[in-house]
C-alpha cells in the first residue's frame, strides 16, 4: 500500500469520514478508473467491426440494389456485363430454408416436447440434452459433407440438388429450434398443465392446446432465429447445391444458387480484365453484385431478427 | 427408460376394460391419442440420436476408401495432394492451421468478450444493459459470408500497414516473423475476423454467468469498501470462472469450424508455421474441403471427407469438454 498520510482526524462521521476512507488509497482509486476504462473500450472496440460492416454492406451494396437486380438471373451474362441478378438465388435460398424449416420444425418441436412433457429426469432424456448441446457445436461444413454422404449412398455419388442443402441445413437447425422451444415450453407455469388434466383432458391434447397454445409466441421466435442463423450458411450448400446461373424452382432435380454461395461466387470471380475504352464493360461488376446480394442476405437476416423479437413481445401471454 | 416400464404397464393389466376402469386407468396411463404422441415425441428425441450416429456413421464410411488407401494411390489420383506423405502427413498441417487460427482468434476474442459482458452486467446503466447486449448480439447474426466480404475487401488493406508495423518493429517474435504480405490476406486478419465472430457467443455466456454472482458477496465486498473493480476481481471472476472456460471454449469450437471467412480471407499454405503476419503458410480443415470440394474426384473427396472427420473429432471433443465443465455448475442454467 501507499503511504498517503491517513491523519485527517473524522470530526462529524458522515461526509468527512468517507473523505478520509476514499482519500486513504490513490493507487487503488487509480486501478478502477483505468479498469473501468477498459472495460468501456472493450465494448466501444466490439461495435467498431459491427459498424464498419454494417456502413460497407450498406454503402456499396446499395447502388445496384433495385428491382432488375433483384428480379433477373445471372443467365447469359458474362465478362463485364453491366447486367445480371439475383432471382435465381432468392428462388433457390427461400425453398431450400422453407424446406429445411419443414424437417426442422416438426422434429425439433417434438424432441422439445419429448425433453419437457415426458422426459424429466430419464435417463434418455438426460442423453438428448447432451447431444442437443453437442450437435450445437457441429461445424456447419461437417453437416454438408454428412448430407452430401447420406446421398451418396442413397443415389450414388455426385447427387447435387436443393434437398441435399435442406437436410444439410435441417441438421443445424434442429438443435437451435429444441433448445429455444425447450426454454419456452419451461416457461409454461405447471399450474396450467394441472389444471387442464383435472379438467379430464387427455395429455396430449393438453399439450396440444394448453402449453402449446401459451408459448406459440415464444416458439414463433424461437424457429425465427433459427431460420436466420441458417439461412446465411454458405459452406453446407456451396458442397451440396452447388452453383447455377439460371432459375431452378425444383428442389429436387438440378443446381441450384443460394444467395450466400451467390455472394461467395462472385467475390471470387473478383475483377473483370476489360479492353481500354470499352465503356459498357465494368471491372469490378462481380464485386458490385456480391455486395449488393450481401446487403440483400444481411437485410432478410436483420429483418427475420426483428419480427422475431417482435412477436415475443408483442404476443407474449403474461404470465407473471 | 426401464424404470417407467411397469408403472405405465401396471395399472393396465389388472382392470378390464370399461367405464370404472377408464377413470382409473387416466393418469399414468396413456392411452390412444396420447399413447401416440408420447411415441412420436419420445421417437423425436431418439431421433437426434440417431441423427448424430449418421453423421459419424455416414463420414467414416465416405472416408473409408482415402483411410485404408496407399499414400502413393491418393497422390497419383488427386492433383493436389503431396508426394510422398500418408494421409496423416497431409492433415497434419491443416489440423495445425486449424487449431492456430482458432486458438489466435480466442486469446484476441476472450478478455474483450469478459470486459464486454462486465460492462453489460456491471458497469452500464441498468435501462441501456439489455439494449446494449442485444446489440452485441447482433454480431453473431451475420452471416459468415458478409463476415468474408468484410474481411477480404475492407478489413484487409486497412490493417495491412498494422501488420507492417509489427513485422519490422516486433519481427523477432516468431509469430511476426517472415516477409509481411502486402495484401493482408493472413492468418492475422483471419483471427482478427473470427475473433469478432465468436465475440457474442462467449460475451452471451459470460454475461449470463457474471449476472449470477450471489449478490451478498458483492454487497459484502462493497461494505469492505473495495471499489467496482476490486468487486468484480474478489466476486464476480473467482465466481464465474469456470463459466469463463467454458464461453471460451464454445467460441474455440465455433472458431474451428469456421469456413467463409478463411476461405475469402487467407492466402492458403500447407506448412508448420508460426508466421502470422506471412502468405501462404497455413490453412484450416474446413477452408480447405471448401476449396477442393466441388472440383474433387471420388478419391479427392475420400480424402476430403477424411479431413472433415478429423474436424468433427476435434470440435466434438472440445465441445463436449465445455459442456462437461458447465454441467459442473448445477446452479448454471447454461445460456447459449
Amino acid at each position: 500500500m501507499t503511504t498517503t498520510p491517513t491523519s485527517t482526524t473524522p470530526t462529524a462521521a458522515g461526509t468527512s469520514l468517507r473523505e478520509a476512507l476514499q482519500a486513504t488509497d490513490r493507487r487503488r482509486r487509480r486501478t478502477d478508473l483505468t479498469m473501468r476504462v477498459l472495460i468501456i473500450a472493450a465494448f466501444v472496440l466490439a461495435m467498431i467491426p459491427l459498424l464498419s460492416l454494417t456502413w460497407t454492406v450498406v454503402s456499396k451494396g446499395i447502388g445496384r440494389l433495385d428491382s432488375y437486380f433483384l428480379l433477373h438471373s445471372m443467365r447469359g451474362v458474362f465478362g463485364g456485363m453491366d447486367a445480371g441478378g439475383i432471382y435465381h438465388a432468392i428462388i433457390g435460398t427461400l425453398e431450400i430454408t422453407l424446406f429445411a424449416a419443414l424437417i426442422s420444425v416438426p422434429i425439433g418441436l417434438l424432441a422439445a416436447i419429448y425433453l419437457v412433457e415426458y422426459g424429466n429426469g430419464k435417463a434418455l432424456a438426460r442423453l438428448v440434452t447432451f447431444l442437443v448441446d453437442v450437435m450445437t457445436g457441429i461445424p456447419s461444413i461437417v453437416a454438408g459433407l454428412f448430407a452430401y454422404a447420406l446421398f451418396a449412398l442413397i443415389l450414388g455419388p455426385g447427387a447435387k440438388f436443393g434437398a441435399i442443402g435442406s437436410v444439410a441445413l435441417s441438421v443445424l437447425m434442429i438443435p437451435v429450434v429444441i433448445r429455444s422451444s425447450e426454454e419456452m415450453l419451461r416457461l409454461v407455469p405447471n399450474e396450467l398443465r394441472e389444471a387442464s388434466l383435472a379438467l379430464g383432458v387427455p395429455r396430449w391434447l393438453t399439450i396440444i392446446k394448453v402449453v402449446l397454445r401459451t408459448s406459440v409466441a415464444g416458439l414463433t421466435t424461437g424457429v425465427m432465429l433459427a431460420i436466420a442463423r441458417v439461412i446465411g450458411e454458405t459452406a453446407p450448400l456451396l458442397l451440396t447445391v452447388g452453383v447455377v446461373d439460371s432459375i431452378n424452382f425444383n428442389l429436387f432435380e438440378g443446381r441450384m444458387m443460394t444467395l450466400p454461395v451467390y455472394v461467395y461466387r462472385q467475390y471470387a470471380q473478383g475483377l473483370v480484365p476489360c479492353t481500354d475504352g470499352d465503356a459498357s464493360c465494368i471491372p469490378d461488376i462481380n464485386l458490385q453484385r456480391a455486395w449488393a446480394a450481401a446487403l440483400t442476405l444481411f437485410l432478410i437476416v436483420m429483418v427475420l431478427n426483428l419480427i422475431g423479437r417482435l412477436v415475443t413481445r408483442l404476443f407474449a401471454p403474461k404470465i407473471r | 427408460m426401464t424404470s417407467t416400464q411397469p408403472r405405465t404397464a401396471g395399472p393396465t393389466e389388472p382392470v378390464k376394460p370399461g367405464t370404472t376402469a377408464r377413470r382409473l386407468r387416466s393418469g399414468h396411463g396413456d392411452r390412444g391419442g396420447s399413447l401416440a404422441f408420447r411415441w412420436l415425441a419420445t421417437g423425436a428425441g431418439i431421433l437426434i440420436l440417431l441423427i448424430l450416429a449418421a453423421v459419424a456413421v455416414f463420414l467414416v464410411q465416405r472416408a473409408w476408401p482415402a483411410l485404408t488407401a496407399d499414400p502413393s494411390e491418393l497422390s497419383d489420383a488427386i492433383s493436389w495432394f503431396p508426394e510422398d506423405t500418408s494421409l496423416l502427413g497431409f492433415v497434419g498441417p491443416l489440423i495445425f492451421g486449424t487449431l492456430l487460427a482458432a486458438a489466435v482468434s480466442l486469446l484476441l476474442a476472450t478478455p474483450i468478450a469478459i470486459g464486454i459482458a462486465l460492462f453489460t452486467s456491471h458497469y452500464a446503466p441498468r435501462r441501456l444493459a439489455s439494449a446494449l447486449g442485444y446489440v452485441v448480439d447482433l454480431l453473431a447474426a451475420i452471416p459468415s459470408v458478409v463476415y468474408g466480404l468484410w474481411g477480404g475487401l475492407v478489413l484487409s488493406p486497412i490493417v495491412q500497414p498494422v501488420w507492417e508495423f509489427l513485422g519490422t518493429y516486433l519481427g523477432w517474435i516468431p509469430f511476426f516473423g517472415g516477409v509481411v504480405s502486402p495484401t493482408g490476406r493472413v492468418m492475422m486478419t483471419v483471427a482478427v475476423v473470427l475473433a469478432v465472430m465468436i465475440l457474442p457467443i462467449i460475451t452471451a455466456i459470460c454475461r449470463e454467468v457474471f449476472l449470477q454472482t450471489p449478490r451478498l458477496h458483492e454487497e459484502a465486498a462493497l461494505a469492505l469498501g473495495a471499489t467496482q473493480w476490486e468487486v468484480v476481481r474478489m466476486a464476480v471472476l473467482p465466481f464465474a470462472r469456470s463459466g469463463i472456460v467454458s464461453a471460451a471454449m464454445l467460441g474455440l469450437g465455433r472458431a474451428l469450424g469456421e469456413t467463409m471467412a478463411v476461405l475469402m480471407i487467407l492466402s492458403p499454405g500447407f506448412l508448420y508455421s508460426f508466421q502470422l503476419l506471412a502468405a501462404g503458410q497455413q490453412q484450416t480443415i474446413a477452408a480447405n474441403i471448401a476449396a477442393q470440394f466441388p472440383e474433387a474426384n471420388q478419391t479427392g473427396v475420400a480424402t476430403l471427407i477424411a479431413t472433415g472427420l478429423a474436424l468433427f473429432i476435434i470440435t466434438l471433443a472440445v465441445n463436449m469438454a465445455a459442456r462437461a465443465i458447465v454441467a459442473r455448475r448445477k446452479d448454471f442454467s447454461g445460456a447459449n
